[in-house]
């Protein structure tokens, strides 16, 4: 016997966790497909959830999903070799009752959301790897092949949540394969630490939080970013840069860790620690000229499987939650006027994503992923070190009159990227950040 | 307690994850070739599991049983056809516990 479904899911992330459960709370027939053991188990995060978009979909999530810390400071670290500047922004607002951004710890958090779906109705196989997409006479998309025996499955619309390297809408021509310089790896540890040693050294109590996003010399002249996240009882500590620069400089991502853990200003905040896993993925960073096609003949796609992600503020996980309860939503109302799941009706879930924060926000970025690639070596070499340059001359008493550390600073600045460089990085900036 | 800043080998790292190999289904096929192209040649650096080396006759191998599924190999390689990339079946390769 054959089974329809009025939708299939593929892939059980934060993207397709929203639209799966959207969809089954409405009352419609789904079937979400997952190739891990279980759900997280191939998934991997810095990880800062924001619980905004998460409350949009689950408004109690907060009474039992696992969450490690609510953030009440963020550092910024532009480091050299030895030292870093930092802006530290801490405020016990946000010690609210609904804190507004958790640490979290992907495995956990994603078995915690696939329950919820699963009690929303719908129906959830795991260890099954969608292997293609199925379509009718006409192109139209109508179901999905499996590595199961006999595995395939069929449904009006199947939502591609199957993140960023997934295989159906490559394979399918849906989209295209994203680009080394759109797209970049990052890799990461879990370091274990008792929870008080770990409010010691960050400077927190209880369950607050604290997260260090750092740039500098740590990805050696690569366009990148490393972080340090407090949970509960580790420390998510990583760092990724473009897939592209990787190539170029054959640098290994497993040793540029290693130096980063080994840097004066973060050994000490892991010193002791029990690393417990190390793990890779790759994170969407082309921004909005990466967005591939969102919908067709019987199939939209969401989260990172369609670059919906911010890489100028590392959000993705929201992005993703969004872009697939909007999907849900667009193909609800569609069912409700028993429209068919052609590409024309489908087209309202990018008409209705336009108007979300998702599209708005990664548009305001548009150039910022190019500028970033093109002038890595001045973002990440060139002006972390002569802004830790600056703050040392400054700091150091030595007998030397100020006006002139402040002419030996300035010039260090124009010999190094000469003045005409230095202002149309800063227009270029400025541009691409409007 | 293991002293964590000290460099440690990537198989050491990998050591610490959770896998199920699918014995004899590798799901990374690189192609036979005489010469190693740039990206090719660049993961035998780039993998972040170091599952692929030089052999000594100048081409590269993959060992694939560490691979973390990253995809970074696929985003390099295959659309100049130098490997063939397919997840593993479902239920097998790496187990994240953290992720
Ligand atoms: C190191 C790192 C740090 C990050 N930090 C943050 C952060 O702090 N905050 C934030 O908001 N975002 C962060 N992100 C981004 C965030 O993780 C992603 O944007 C988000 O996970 C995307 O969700 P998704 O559902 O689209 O994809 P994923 O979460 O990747 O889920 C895809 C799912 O599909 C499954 N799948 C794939 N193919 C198939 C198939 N063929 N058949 C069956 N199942 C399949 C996979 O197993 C997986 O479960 C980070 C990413 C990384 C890598
Ligand atoms: S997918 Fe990632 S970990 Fe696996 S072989 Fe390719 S680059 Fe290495």
């Amino acid at each position: 016997m054959i089974e329809q479904f009025d939708a299939i899911v593929v892939g059980a992330g934060m993207s397709g966790n929203a639209a799966a459960y959207t969809l089954a709370s409405q009352g419609l027939k789904v079937l979400q497909l997952e190739r891990g053991e279980y759900p997280g188990s191939k998934n991997v995060q810095g990880a800062i959830m924001y619980a905004n978009m998460l409350e949009k979909i689950i408004p109690d999530f907060r009474d039992d999903a696992p969450l490690e810390r609510h953030l009440v400071e963020q550092r910024l670290w532009v480091m050299d070799d030895t030292s870093h500047t930092g802006i530290h922004y801490r405020s016990d607002d946000f010690n609210e009752a609904k804190p507004n951004r958790y640490t979290i710890i992907r495995a956990q958090f994603d078995k915690w959301f696939s329950r919820k779906v699963r009690e929303a109705g719908a129906t959830v196989l795991c260890e099954t790897t969608a292997t293609e997409l199925v379509r009718d006479g006409n192109g139209k998309v109508i179901g999905v092949r499996t590595d199961r025996a006999g595995g395939v499955v069929f449904a009006n619309v199947v939502v591609l949540a199957e993140g960023v390297s997934g295989l159906l809408g490559t394979r399918a021509g849906l989209r295209e394969m994203p680009k080394p310089e759109t797209v970049a790896i990052a890799v990461k540890e879990m370091h274990f630490l008792p929870e008080e040693v770990i409010g010691q050294r960050f400077g927190v109590k209880g369950d607050e939080g604290c997260v260090i996003e750092a740039v500098g010399t740590i990805s050696r002249s690569m366009a990148g970013l490393g972080f340090l996240y407090t949970n509960k009882e580790s420390i998510s500590l990583g760092i990724g840069c473009l897939v592209s620069d990787f190539a170029a400089t054959m640098e290994s991502p497993s040793a540029l860790l290693d130096a980063m853990k080994n840097h004066p200003s973060i050994r000490p905040l892991i010193a002791g620690s029990e690393v417990k896993e190390y793990a890779a993925h790759l994170i969407p960073e082309g921004g909005y000229r990466a967005i591939p096609q969102l919908f067709g003949d019987g199939w939209v796609i969401v989260g990172d499987a369609a670059q919906l992600n911010n890489a100028i503020h590392r959000e993705g996980s929201n992005l993703a939650m969004t872009s697939g309860r909007v999907a849900a939503e667009a193909i609800i109302k569609v069912k409700s006027r028993n429209g068919p799941m052609t590409k024309a009706n489908l087209a309202l879930y990018k008409t209705m994503l336009d108007d979300s924060f998702v599209i708005k926000d990664l548009k305001k970025y548009k150039d910022m992923p190019a500028l970033l690639h093109t002038n890595s070596s001045n973002f990440f070499d060139s002006y972390p070190r002569l802004m830790s340059h600056a703050a040392q001359t400054f700091m150091r008493v030595d007998g030397t009159p100020k006006i002139e550390k402040e002419k030996n600073t300035t010039a260090a600045f124009i010999n190094a990227r000469s003045r005409w460089g230095l202002v149309s990085d800063a227009v270029r900036l400025a541009l691409a950040w409007r | 307690m293991t002293i964590a800043v000290t460099k440690v080998r990537v198989e050491d790292k990998l050591y610490q994850n959770r896998y199920l190999v699918d014995s004899g289904r590798p799901h990374i096929i690189v192609r036979p070739h005489d010469k190693p192209s740039a990206n090719l040649l660049a993961l035998t650096y780039v993998c972040p599991a170091k599952c692929y080396e030089l052999n000594d006759k100048g081409q590269v191998e993959i060992t694939a049983d560490g691979c973390m599924e990253c995809g970074t190999c696929r985003i390099l390689c295959e659309k100049g056809g130098d490997i063939e990339w397919n997840y593993p079946r479902g239920g097998f390769g790496v187990l994240f516990k953290f992720g």
